[in-house]
């Protein structure tokens, strides 16, 4: 974990960032997108999540370990989400 | 025993070692919350796809004009938190107390406003099985997504409350001047607990009042 | 017991043992607090075979019998196996593995022993006043609708004494990745660290599921409703899928470092390298992983879908690929060496039969038309005994054994260690072979009454049991013995390779004055040469 100090204005271009991504979720679901909607939604929640994990939380500026650390929790969760809606998709 | 600086723990045996290590595990930790959240992510999910219909129905009668606004809360409290890290790593004891003081405030504010929703719930009988009363088909499965916007919201809300206690802890010693440039990784640990819970809450807020559209 | 240092044993105070932050005298907390819950767990095990003994039962209540199954389960698997090589034989030896002076985080660690005693007097509390008969299952809709013993109170005990499992879990990933000493490459670890390495991975990822469907019956219980509730439109199998999804990977977690131990005595006791370091290494890592998608298995007769229990079969047959992989290379590593048979190694032959017997058993049950009759079955008990029992405990005492006279500077009474083992050996097969038969047979498990042609079996089965009783109850007496009377111990007693026989026995404070520099690869031995060649001696 690197001593990486990051700058003000890096911050505050991520902030203005995730403002502006919270303004559009809450707009798309003022539309009628149908099963979109939901993928929109999904993907800009990712985006903000990645936003701050990477910038905020110093990511960016650490060991691959990190990484894997950091990403094991997700993954492990979408085997349980997965493995279990594969149970429920598919019973008669 | 002889240590090469007195800053580090014993059992470490540079600063940098125990910089590293406590990082690392606040990062398995937050592994560890997010499949304590994942599971009633689980629970969702598999209600969600059972009974899309209902779901849609009930998450409207959620107000985003109080869960936006928590999400902005929130956000913000991230950025100040941010800079609250960065300020201990340069070392000021000002900047640094006063940026989580407002984080903790921003958290604060998050819970007065959940406190107003919480209410507006309840007068709206939307509380299950204490107060719930639901037009229209599907009211079991109404029901049960307000079960799990009561259990996620709340759990989520706990979580906020311990990190305001934590914060508030962290802004005293920084103001006492026990958070120097040297030990700022305790400032990043406390920021990565609290990033988290405002990640939680990013995907919460889609999750349980943006079903569908309105 | 004081040498000319000091050790680590040397403070008596109670405060020093209470409020120590020394893993070693952690390591010796959590021996003390499982032998007790182990004891409780065994008593409730004895009234159910002696009630087991007659068709009509009658010994006790069948209320009371479910109560009694219900209570060894719970700590029998959260409060004995779970914590026991990682919180007992782990916190010892570890950071002396890798050359550290201690875990990463010593205080998280004592918070860990305190976090798991209290859930486990939760869970006496809720024993004492009432008890609960859900089984250690808690399937719903019984646990969180019917059932009316203290049911909150015992998943309480669970749910705090689980956040213990995570620190400890989380202590060991963050010790091993950061705190070798120089030297150590992840391939000069001993496989014991391997094995606890991927234990605290399941540890830290599956823990945190089990919390919150604990907390999630719970609240169902408080609050009237809830996601398992059919009322509702939730599903109670939706249970079943999230405490499988961790109580799956927990056996994992119970037998890894099992194998762990079985890895460290088998070289040692042959004077021999191990076989495929790199197979163990990475087979350890592949059950950790490959062990979190097969929980369905438990699920075949549970209206899961065919589909679904099809992917779930082939996997549970494939994760037992690498615990087969470990079983092959023990042998190998045997072949000529120069093979002893100490305590140690006697509890580690046991394992690799009598865990081979359970593995297999349990491909049996992966396959789903075979479990559509044996699930629910003796026949499952008798597999996962086999495991449990004659795969794990028997590596605890074999691991117990190895490394007593490192924690305690005592050597047991080796004559009486080996006529214990063969005692347990014995004891361990009469109570569970007949009990394969049984559920072959059609016995179903949790039952307090059976129909008379199966007598035969369950009079079998209870008299192994006491004989089984006899084999842990010696290790209990001897072992207390050897800290007064027995022979002191050299720093080095097996002549094994490892950090933790370079340092005195019983070790300072410090575990070492130096931090060593490692050269040497792992276990190596010669069997023929009269002494191994030893890394860089330090100062005991």
């Amino acid at each position: 974990m690197s001593n990486t100090v990051v700058p003000t204005k890096t911050y505050l271009a991520i902030f203005v960032a995730l403002m502006a991504l919270l303004a559009i979720t809450v707009g798309v679901a003022y539309v009628d997108l149908g099963g979109l909607n939901l993928a929109v939604a999904m993907g800009i929640a990712i985006a903000k999540a990645a936003l701050i994990v990477s910038f905020f939380m110093h990511l960016r500026y650490g060991r691959k370990l990190t990484w894997v650390f950091a990403g094991a929790g997700f993954f492990w969760l979408a085997i349980m989400l997965v493995l279990t809606m594969g149970d429920y998709a598919t019973r008669s | 025993m002889l240590e090469q600086t007195p800053a580090h723990a014993h059992q470490f045996e540079t600063l940098e070692q125990q910089r590293e290590a406590d990082t690392l595990g606040m990062w398995t930790f937050l592994a560890t919350e997010v499949l304590f959240f994942g599971g009633l992510i689980m629970c969702y999910t598999f209600a969600r796809f059972s009974y899309p219909q209902a779901f849609e129905a009930a998450s409207h009668r959620l107000y985003v004009a109080y869960g936006g606004p928590n999400t902005a809360i929130l956000l913000c409290s991230s950025f100040t938190m941010a800079l609250a890290v960065r300020a201990a790593q340069l070392g000021g004891r000002k900047a640094t107390t006063a940026l989580l003081a407002v984080t903790a405030l921003f958290g604060a504010g998050f819970l007065v406003v959940k406190g107003f929703e919480y209410h507006t719930d309840y007068v709206e009988e939307l509380v299950p099985r204490f107060r719930f009363h639901w037009e229209g088909p599907d009211a079991a499965h109404a029901e049960l997504f307000f079960w799990l916007y009561f259990v996620l919201t709340g759990l989520h809300a706990l979580h906020v409350t311990i990190g305001i206690v934590i914060l508030t802890i962290v802004a005293i010693l920084s103001w006492r001047g026990k958070i120097t440039a040297e030990k700022y990784v305790t400032t990043e640990i406390v920021g990565l607990y609290w990033h988290f819970v405002d990640i939680v809450w990013v995907f919460l807020f889609p999750l349980l009042y943006l079903i569908g559209h309105r | 017991m004081k040498n000319a240092r000091g050790t680590y044993l040397d403070e008596h105070s109670v405060s020093s043992w209470l409020l120590t932050t020394d893993h070693k005298r952690i390591g010796i907390l959590y021996l003390i607090s499982i032998v007790v819950y182990f004891g409780v767990a065994a008593v409730a095990a004895a009234l159910m075979r002696i009630n087991l003994l007659t068709p009509q039962g009658g010994l006790v209540l069948p209320a009371t019998y479910n109560k009694l199954f219900t209570l060894h389960g719970v700590l029998m698997v959260w409060f004995f196996l779970i914590p026991s090589i990682p919180a007992v034989l782990g916190n010892f030896v570890i950071p002396m593995m890798i050359g550290a002076r201690d875990v990463a985080f010593p205080k998280l660690n004592l918070l860990s022993w305190y976090l798991f005693n209290l859930g486990g007097a939760c869970a006496l509390y809720a024993v004492v006043w009432g008890g609960v008969d859900t089984g250690w299952t808690f399937y719903t809709p019984y646990s969180t609708t019917y059932a009316n013993g203290h049911v909150v109170t015992m998943i309480m005990g669970v749910f705090i004494a689980g956040f213990g499992s995570i620190l400890t879990g989380l202590n060991f990933l963050i010790t091993i990745h950061k705190m070798r000493a120089p030297g150590m490459t992840w391939f000069r670890l001993p496989l014991f660290i391997w094995s606890l390495y991927s234990t605290s991975v399941i540890l830290v990822l599956a823990t945190p599921v089990l919390a919150i469907t604990l907390l999630a019956i719970a609240v169902e219980r408080l609050w009237g409703v809830g996601i398992f509730d059919p009322n509702l439109g939730g599903d109670p199998v939706l249970f079943q899928h999230m405490f499988w999804f961790y109580s799956h990977p927990a056996v994992y977690i119970m037998i890894l470092p099992g194998m762990g131990v079985v890895s460290e005595v088998i070289p040692c006791f042959s004077r021999k390298r191990i076989f495929g370091y790199h197979f163990v290494a990475f087979s350890s890592l592949a059950i950790a992983v490959v062990g979190f998608f097969v929980w369905g298995h438990h699920m075949f007769v549970s209206s899961e879908s065919i589909y679904a229990a099809m992917v779930f079969s082939i996997l549970s047959f494939i994760v037992a690929v690498p615990s087969a992989i470990k079983v092959f290379n023990w042998t190998a590593t045997l072949y000529k060496g120069s093979v002893s048979y100490d305590t140690p190694m006697l509890y580690a032959f046991g394992f690799i039969g009598l865990f081979t017997i359970g593995g297999l058993t349990g491909l049996f049950l992966a396959a789903i038309a075979v479990d559509v009759h044996l699930h629910d079955t003796y026949f499952i008990v008798a597999h996962f005994h086999y495991i449990m029992v004659g795969g794990m405990v028997l590596s605890f005492m074999g691991g117990l054994h190895y490394w007593w006279p490192k924690i305690s500077g005592r050597m047991y009474p080796e004559a009486m260690g080996r006529i214990a083992a063969i005692v347990t050996f014995i004891g361990f097969n009469l109570t569970f072979f007949p009990q394969f038969l049984l559920g072959y047979l059609g016995q179903p498990r949790r039952y307090h009454a059976y129909p008379p042609e199966f007598q035969v079996f369950h009079v079998l089965s209870t008299a192994g049991a006491t004989i089984l009783g006899v084999g842990y109850l010696l290790p209990l007496l001897y072992f207390l013995w050897s800290i007064k009377y027995g022979a002191r111990a050299p720093a080095n007693p097996w002549n094994a390779t490892g950090l933790e026989w370079q340092t005195a026995s019983p070790p300072p404070s410090e575990n070492f004055e130096q931090i060593p520099i490692v050269t040497a690869e792992p276990y190596d031995y010669h069997p023929e040469a009269e002494e191994e060649p030893q890394p860089e001696p330090q100062h005991a």
